[in-house]
């Protein structure tokens, strides 16, 4: 059974269980829902949540943890001998997965039987040229044990996939008859059902910790996998970065970490006093028609998605910096440079910074204008020394907002930063960035297991670790702010 | 008008520090000041009462310009500072208020510390042209706003940290510190306590001596208990104006009368 | 106490009120010119793209006239598609590039000495699978002859949209200045056209070689799965966190851990929920790399802090005096919160949900990472299967295109772009509308 169907015949299921629950219910009270504890629908209620909620929950847990199990009881079954020269024993699975994936296909599309299947052994027949046929492409010859393993690999999934569907369908029915065999009249079924909801209420918001969770784990996991292949030491000290394919790498981080900040602080270079003083202009000056129009136009810049701006960078951007200041100037030639990147990243910060900047600004107190006013203050000196210091940690919160989304920032740097891992102080020339890396580490053709790909997650840990940081303080500055005038 | 009498009797007296003559204020469409003249004079206190609403304040701030602030605000009529015109175009309501000071009816000391709070009129101004000037400003203007004695020993100390009684009387002065010839003050004692209040209100006696004070209050008493002069505002229209005792005692409006008996109001 | 300003006349201004009036103005004029900065990168930004994109939406046509020679295409004679298979594109090729040469010297204008393999450079190597595909569904075509409308080359189009230029042909490889002379008299014949190109809209994606056939059909539906499973997972679980923290949630050490967790997840940098969807959805649960359903996962772990913060904003600003009134006549917390407090805070949360989604919409980064930047030629089935079948996603086809030599595919990219942008732009009206409409201030 797929699993949309069976989704769907749980659900109905519990519809059919809310249908029942109400009318025994009633049938129970005999008609009159002024004896029952609670409304009708209450009890209908109670036998839908307990017949779909279970069942669910079961399914998804099983879908998690299946293949998991299929896949440790599978790769016991290969030889050593069964892994090529040069491959690993990840990729030999990876093989029968798609093997067994292939034989689903072909008895989908009609070219083999279930029996012939079972009936076909590799010594005889060439398994590759047929799963070619039937659209699966194979890197390599399969060897008749690799062969009987995606067999019972298939097999084990198949299995699973009917004990999956028997045992959600029966909890579901369990649920059922157990809600059911509760009713009576003076069940407290609101109370039952509000307390399910509620639980249900809490596990939704603990998906904010679980994801959490999640991203912690799995970069620390791999990170730590990363680091039994290559030394920390190096990462965190080396000032080369050079991926190999073939091993012997150089895998140090500060290239990647100077281009980052040296992009950020541009881009902070730019979006800081812009973003300010288009804050202070349309907080303090602006008429009320200049504010409803200049406002959203500069928070549109905010809205606009980042692969847009990385597409502005590569194709405005960084040939007109090239061709009117790098070139002139003997600066470089390549239109990917850290001020493309920094610039075209300023601009989509202005906007963090202008309205945070600008609540922050309107949150100071109208008597502290009126104070500045009274003793003959002009607007600017007012700004200055008076608005300003008594928002400047929200200020500096904003700001802290705006690096921390500067250095996690990823298409920008993709296309208008370039991908030359340097250290150089001329900003008119290619570097990378720690994000850049990410992507291409991980979106390459190195293999998975390999410490190539695998300093991706030390990576992501490492902007993680930068971003929470700033974000952290940042939030709890503003926080402390806000206190400050309410 | 039967006040304008009254007013006439009082110009011989002393020296006139403002002239206000037909003043009219409007908030978009509402005109919330009608046809107000008043004389201010020197080293005196003049008290504007009445109920909430009557427009005293508005009035008060129309004499240092602090309106210029509200878009909507429109204001006409003649204001003379010692004969000039504020609301002339020639005029900087920069300069006018460093002649013109205010304190509001909440404290709001900025979020500096006291010094620079007591300092920041004159620098801004331009007033010292020395720190050891600038520190002998700032110790005077504490002094005569009676705050010298609490704060001396914790000068950068930030202005905030202070009670409210103390925080009144640093914006006293800091606006004492620009030495202006009028003190604008806006119900300085409605966010106080008795005992606040009163010291205060002793200080505003002491100022006397200095500056020409305007008061807005709310509490008869504290107009009695300060003023040497006082105008009663009523919806907008300034009701009666004389000398302070003679308004309490004998109230020539029945308007002035009902409201210092505490039928209206 | 030495005073400037005082004894002296308001009428006068002195030196030092000129000095801080001119410092005055020149402070309000930063702050215009940093307001003015950022509109101008606004309309700099928006005008590159629409300028280098609107192209995208006009293609260059060649209409001709092609006899369907039975013994090129059929050679059983039995019209079985079947059979007619075996003939691939390149025979179809064969037959267009005739049919053009044929035409060309029917009209008098196939300049002297140029190679007929010349002519059919000038056709988009998509156009023989276009042909064959419509000899195969509809086989009784053969022997007529039928008036096709076939793409032409990129370069040609490229030619008629000021990006190729007799002088860079000439340095080009893969056309030359006579092809392009052809071009421009075929044009005054009325054999080239440019036309408005649905298949740039509904197309799927082409190869490297092809950008003129290279469409965005298959990454608008992988988006659009993608934003049909942010809702129906960000929607529920954001407002199910959001009643249970607003309403329910005892002042504890868990409710500041979850309220500290999801300001953080609200900053994390996307790439970080690429990473974790790598790790997780993908390499530890097993579901399969560049589908709609792991993409639609990870978007909404990310949607799902703008809604919790958009939806507790919406919660907080019902009134009290309505839980009150609600709770005074014997609701329970629950009925409360679900008859009373949630319909009238839905206007506020379905703004905030759009606006998460259209920021979901243009994501890319974290798309990446778990293979979305595949080449994906085949629309994905409908759902829920399709949800698993490999899809490309805009804003991803959008940095695609961006990777591909060939200078025609940045036009490409900046019509992406538009396309991407009227979604966002009709979500974020959608979210303006409904505020406006139901909005309630208290």
């Amino acid at each position: 059974m797929s699993l949309g169907l069976l989704i769907l015949v749980v659900i109905a299921l519990a519809g059919a269980g809310f249908v029942i629950g109400r009318q025994r219910a009633l049938a129970q009270a005999g008609g009159d829902p002024r004896i029952l504890h609670s409304l009708p629908g209450y009890y209908g209620q109670s036998v839908f949540l307990f017949a779909a909620v279970p069942a669910l929950l079961l399914l998804l847990g099983w879908l998690l943890i299946q293949p998991l199990a299929i896949e440790s009881r599978v790769s016991a079954m290969l030889t050593p001998a069964d892994i090529p020269e040069g491959s690993s024993s990840a990729l030999v699975m990876s093989d029968v997965r798609r093997i067994a994936d292939g034989f689903d296909a072909m008895i989908a599309q009609g070219r083999m039987t279930e029996d012939a299947l079972r009936a076909m052994d590799a010594n005889t027949v060439d398994v590759r040229a047929q799963l070619a046929e039937a659209g699966i492409a194979l890197g390599s010859d399969v060897a008749p044990n690799v062969f009987e393993t995606a067999k019972s690999y298939r097999n084990l999934a198949h299995t699973g996939r009917l004990a999956l569907t028997v045992a959600v369908i029966v909890t579901a029915l369990a649920g059922f008859a157990f809600a059911l065999s509760r009713i009576q009249p003076d069940y407290r079924a609101r109370n039952v059902s509000e307390r399910f909801v509620r639980t249900l209420l809490i596990g939704a918001s603990m998906v904010a910790i679980l994801t959490t969770v999640g991203i912690i784990l799995s970069l620390v996991f791999e990170t730590v996998h990363f680091f039994r292949l290559y030394p920390a030491k190096e990462f965190f000290l080396s000032l080369t970065w050079n991926p190999q394919f073939r091993g012997g790498s150089d895998l140090g981080i500060w290239p990647l970490l100077w281009g980052t900040l040296y992009v950020s602080f541009i881009a902070l270079l730019v979006s800081v006093p812009v973003g300010i003083f288009a804050a202070i202009y349309l907080a303090e000056y602006a008429s009320k028609k200049t504010r409803a129009v200049a406002k959203p136009l500069l928070e549109i810049l905010a809205g606009i998605p980042t692969i847009v701006y990385g597409l502005f960078a590569l194709i405005t951007v960084g040939p007109m910096l090239r061709d009117y200041f790098a070139q002139p100037l003997g600066l470089g030639a390549s239109s990917s440079s850290v001020m493309t990147a920094g610039l075209v990243m300023g601009i989509m910060l202005i906007p963090f910074v202008s309205s945070l900047s600008d609540d922050i600004i309107n949150a100071v107190p109208q008597a502290m204008r009126d104070g500045s006013f009274g003793l003959g203050a002009t607007h600017s000196e007012t700004v200055k020394q008076v608005i300003l210091p008594a928002a400047l940690p929200g200020i500096v919160g904003a700001i802290l907002l705006a690096a921390s989304r500067a250095i996690g920032e990823t298409m920008i740097v993709v296309l208008g930063a370039g991908a030359a891992a340097k250290m150089s102080l001329n900003p008119f020339e290619a570097m990378t960035t720690v994000t850049v890396k990410i992507v291409s580490q991980l979106t390459g053709d190195t293999e998975f297991a390999s410490p190539e790909t695998l300093v991706a997650f030390a990576l992501g840990l490492t902007l993680f670790v930068f971003t929470l940081g700033l974000n952290v303080l940042a939030l709890y500055i503003v926080r402390k702010y806000r206190e400050q005038y309410e | 008008m039967n006040d304008m009498t009254l007013t006439e009797r009082a110009v011989s007296a002393q020296d006139i520090k403002i002239a206000a003559k037909d003043v009219q204020v409007f908030y978009g469409d509402t005109h919330a000041i009608k046809d107000v003249s008043v004389d201010i004079l020197d080293k005196t206190v003049t008290a504007f009462i009445g109920p909430s609403g009557c427009g005293k304040s508005t009035f008060l701030r129309t004499l240092n310009r602090m309106n210029d602030t509200i878009d909507i605000c429109r204001v006409e009529g003649d204001i003379l500072l010692d004969g000039e015109d504020i609301y002339d175009k020639k005029v900087d309501p920069v300069q006018l208020r460093a002649k013109v000071g205010m304190v509001f009816q909440k404290p709001n000391p900025f979020p500096k510390s006291i010094y620079d709070n007591v300092a920041y009129g004159p620098k801004i101004h331009g007033l010292t042209r020395s720190k050891a000037e600038l520190d002998e400003v700032v110790e005077s203007s504490l002094k005569k706003a009676a705050l010298w004695n609490e704060v001396k020993d914790r000068l950068h100390a930030p202005g905030t940290g202070l009670s409210g009684g103390q925080q009144q009387r640093l914006c006293i002065a800091r606006a004492v510190a620009t030495s202006p010839e009028v003190l604008l003050m806006d119900e300085p004692c409605s966010a106080l306590d008795p005992i606040a209040t009163a010291q205060v209100e002793e200080l505003i006696d002491e100022l006397r001596e200095n500056f020409s004070v305007v008061i807005v209050t709310h509490s008869m008493q504290q107009a009695a208990r300060v003023s040497q002069r006082t105008a009663f505002f009523h919806l907008g229209n300034l009701v009666e104006f004389g000398e302070t005792g003679q308004i309490f005692t004998n109230p020539q409006d029945p308007r002035t009368e009902s409201y210092i008996t505490g039928r209206i109001g | 106490m030495s005073t400037a300003s005082t004894n002296s006349s308001l009428y006068t201004l002195d030196a030092r009120t000129k000095r801080r009036n001119a410092a005055e103005k020149r402070f309000r004029l930063y702050g215009m010119a940093a307001v003015a900065f950022g509109v101008l990168a606004l309309v700099v930004l928006l005008s590159s793209v629409l300028g280098t994109g609107l192209s995208a939406f006009r293609q260059t046509f060649l209409t001709t006239e092609i006899t369907l020679d039975e013994k090129a295409l059929d050679k059983s004679g039995t019209r079985d598609p079947e059979v007619m298979a075996k003939v691939t594109t390149i025979g179809y090729a064969k037959v267009l590039q005739n049919a053009l040469v044929d035409e060309l010297t029917a009209k008098g204008l196939l300049p002297e000495g140029m190679k007929a393999k010349d002519v059919g450079g000038m056709i988009s190597k998509e156009a023989p699978a276009q042909l064959r595909d419509r000899v195969l569904a509809n086989p009784d075509l053969i022997g007529q002859t039928i008036t096709m409308n076939v793409l032409a080359n990129g370069r040609i189009d490229g030619y008629f949209k000021g990006r190729v230029t007799m002088e860079s042909a000439a340095l080009d490889s893969n056309v030359s200045p006579e092809q392009l002379q052809l071009a421009e008299a075929m044009r005054d014949a009325g054999m080239l056209d440019l036309k408005f190109n649905w298949g740039f809209i509904f197309g799927p994606d082409a190869s490297e070689l092809r950008p003129e056939a290279a469409g965005l059909g298959v990454a608008i539906i992988g988006s659009a799965y993608m934003m049909l499973i942010v809702l129906a997972l960000a929607l529920p679980i954001g407002v199910a966190a959001s009643i249970y923290l607003e309403e329910f949630a005892p002042q504890n050490r868990l409710t500041d851990l979850i309220e500290v967790n999801i300001s953080n997840l609200a900053a994390v940098p996307s790439i970080v929920f690429g990473i974790l969807g790598l790790a997780v959805f993908i390499n530890f649960a097993g579901l399969p790399q560049s589908s709609p359903l792991v993409g639609g996962l990870v978007l909404s772990l990310m949607t799902l802090p703008t809604i919790i913060i958009a939806t507790r904003a919406a919660l907080k600003a019902v009134p009290p005096s309505i839980k009150d009134a609600a709770l005074g006549i014997g609701a329970s917390k629950m009925q409360t919160v679900f008859h009373h407090i949630l319909p009238l805070a839905m206007p506020g949360i379905l703004t905030g949900t759009i606006i998460g989604l259209a920021q979901a919409l243009g994501e890319t980064a974290p798309l990446l990472l778990i293979g979305m930047v595949a080449f994906v030629r085949d629309y994905p089935g409908a759902p829920p299967e399709g949800f698993t079948d490999p899809a490309a996603a805009l804003p991803v086809q959008v940095y695609n295109f961006t990777q591909r030599a060939d200078p025609a595919f940045i036009e490409r990219a900046s019509g992406a772009i538009i396309v991407l942008m009227v979604f966002l732009l009709a979500m974020n009206i959608l979210a303006i509308i409904l505020r406006r409409r139901f909005e309630r201030r208290w």
